[in-house]
């Protein structure tokens, strides 16, 4: 099974959900993918023990000269205006480029080959049984959505998948949250909170997928976000309330379960929770 | 004309609420949200639309289940498997490349422009105000946020306005790297926490990797002031404003909660001799 976790609106809490639940059930045989590839967190509460770094590269055109005879296929079928014609060269902007490979396609003289574009690295590691992977975009690097793919790739398909996805609700939440069997939607009970998690449902709900909502700071805020998942249907799994020593906690990289104990039973109870409603779906099907 | 652009890395840190709050100090300016994705300042600022238009950005492509014989090439073609094996493209993994509509032997498939959200142009209570939403689940949010910019860049022009205000997305990513090119200066908002100081020192790299001078404060600092001390080092030794710090409050939320900045809310706060002081300094380096 597959759990996202997605929030619309950023610093609601979807890390410390991550990390908790991921710790709370590592007797199992859990994978937590961190997917905020811009701003990954998730290890500085887990301080897994790192294995293996690798860099992560895309594929990008670069032009033989020799062969090229400016004939401009290239630049015409790109979209993304990766090459352009400058008085007798053909200009490759790399930055620019999605890596659809149109250009290396269309090329008649096959003056068009490929090099890497460095995304990011990824590192895999371990604590405590639970297998730890994450992304880290280069600094200056614009597009997350294949770093995050290659993050998702590396994980294992056996056992339990946890997935960190990063705010927001468009490209890079979507590659992080597509084909999961469920989401957890983290929010909190203010105008912000609201308004961003009505965009993340509504991402969810273009892609299927069933999902719950976790109130984090549950007390601070109004009452508007249990009525929005009372109309929409969204079961509440969990509310959080603001607590000084949670958030002074936090601030020193330390997860809830450590410091509160008895929220370990939690999120169990939120895995069992979850579990159930995603066995039951799959027997509607 | 200047534009200081709001960025913090981590979100949730205070960014809407800190250019929500500058907004009562600040004089002469338009403001601009530039978190397009998930866009609240229009929450606090109660906008009247005077004008919204359509964003066209990016092409979609669309197999004619009439014209298609079914021959595989565009699947074989396509890198970013978002075409079905019954030939149905998945407009969510559509990257709007074009490689299958250029090479289908039938021209089977139609690549169209398509609307990807709106923007819009307001008035407010704390004046001119531009503003986007893009759809859910839409891509090019970089193009996005340069069109706000340029078209508060022109308001700002034609009114005679000499300052822009813009509210940035969180990351390091596409939106932010669009959000920050040739601004005057960024303000980067951070909390004292570990996932805070990690963000803000990416994104303060980010800025320094596009040579943009960058300023930092800190919100909720007593939170954990080991940690605001280590943001404050931090500053000193990158070349980087320390401009402030405000304590944790929770007028911020209630105020939010009211549709009110937090002058307009709580003025004789704590928090609002801080941000005073904050913009103080800000506007100093501004040089407005």
């Amino acid at each position: 099974m597959i759990i996202s976790i997605a929030s619309g609106k950023g610093g609601t809490g979807k890390t410390t959900v991550a990390t908790n639940l991921a710790i709370s059930l590592s007797q199992m045989d859990v994978t937590l993918l961190d997917c905020d590839v811009e701003e990954p967190n998730a290890h500085l509460f887990l301080r897994p023990q790192m294995e293996l770094k690798e860099t992560v590269t895309t594929p990008v055109p670069q032009i033989d000269e020799g062969k090229c005879t400016l004939c401009g296929k290239c630049s015409e079928i790109c979209q993304f205006k990766a090459i352009v014609r400058i008085a007798d060269t053909m200009l490759t902007f790399t930055d620019l480029c999605h890596s659809c490979g149109g250009c290396m396609e269309v090329c008649p003289s096959g003056a068009i080959s490929e090099t890497g574009r460095e995304l990011g690295v990824i590192e895999k590691g371990v604590k405590n049984g639970l297998k730890f992977i994450h992304g880290r975009l280069r600094v200056g690097e614009a597009m997350s959505p294949p770093l995050i793919k290659k993050v998702r790739k590396m994980a294992e398909s056996s056992g339990l998948t946890i997935i960190d996805a990063p705010p927001g609700t468009s490209c890079p939440v979507i590659s992080a949250m597509k084909d999961t069997d469920f989401v957890i939607l983290v929010t909190e009970p203010t105008p912000f909170g609201l308004n961003d998690l009505k965009l993340a449902a509504g991402a969810v709900k273009i892609l299927g997928i069933p999902c719950g909502l976790i109130i984090n700071r549950s007390d601070m805020g109004d009452d508007k976000v249990k009525g929005f998942a009372t109309d929409e249907g969204i079961p509440i799994l969990m509310e959080i309330p603001f607590d000084r020593k949670i958030a002074e906690s936090y601030s020193r990289g330390e997860l809830i379960v450590e410091s509160i104990p008895e929220y370990r039973k939690k999120f169990i109870d939120l895995y069992d929770n979850i579990q159930s409603v995603v066995t039951a779906g799959e027997a509607d099907l | 004309m200047k534009e200081l652009v709001i960025i913090s890395g981590k979100g949730g840190t205070g960014k809407t609420s800190m250019v929500s709050a500058i907004a009562s100090l600040a004089q002469n300016k338009v403001l601009c949200d530039a978190d397009v994705d998930a866009a609240d300042m229009h929450l606090i600022m109660s906008p009247e639309v005077i004008k919204s238009e359509p964003f066209k950005a990016g092409c979609e492509a669309k197999i004619d289940k009439n014209k298609c014989t079914e021959c595989g090439l565009c699947r074989k073609l396509c890198r970013f498997y978002a075409i079905s094996p019954d030939f149905i493209i998945d407009p969510i993994d559509c990257e709007g490349c074009g490689v299958c509509y250029y090479f289908c032997p039938e021209k089977a498939i139609t690549f169209e422009q398509k609307t990807c959200g709106e923007w819009f142009i307001s008035d407010t209570r704390h004046g001119p105000m531009v503003h986007a939403r893009l759809g859910i689940a839409e891509e090019n949010s970089g193009k996005l946020v340069s069109l706000v910019r340029k078209e508060s860049k022109r308001i700002a022009e034609e009114s005679g306005l000499d300052l822009i205000i813009t509210d940035g997305a969180p990351g390091v990513g596409c939106p932010v790297i669009a959000s920050i090119g040739g601004a005057s200066a960024v303000l980067i908002v951070t909390e004292p926490t570990v996932s805070g100081v990690h963000d803000m020192k990416r994104v303060a790299e980010l800025a320094s990797f596009f040579r943009i001078p960058a300023m930092v404060c800190v919100n909720k600092y007593d939170l954990n002031k080991e940690k605001t001390e280590e943001i404050k080092s931090f500053a000193e030794t990158h070349d980087i404003n320390y401009v402030g710090q405000i304590p944790f409050d929770p007028v911020f939320t209630r105020s939010m909660v009211d549709a009110k900045n937090i002058f307009e809310y709580a003025p004789d706060s704590d928090a609002c001799s801080e941000v005073k002081k904050i913009w103080k300094r800000v506007s100093e380096r501004l040089g407005c």
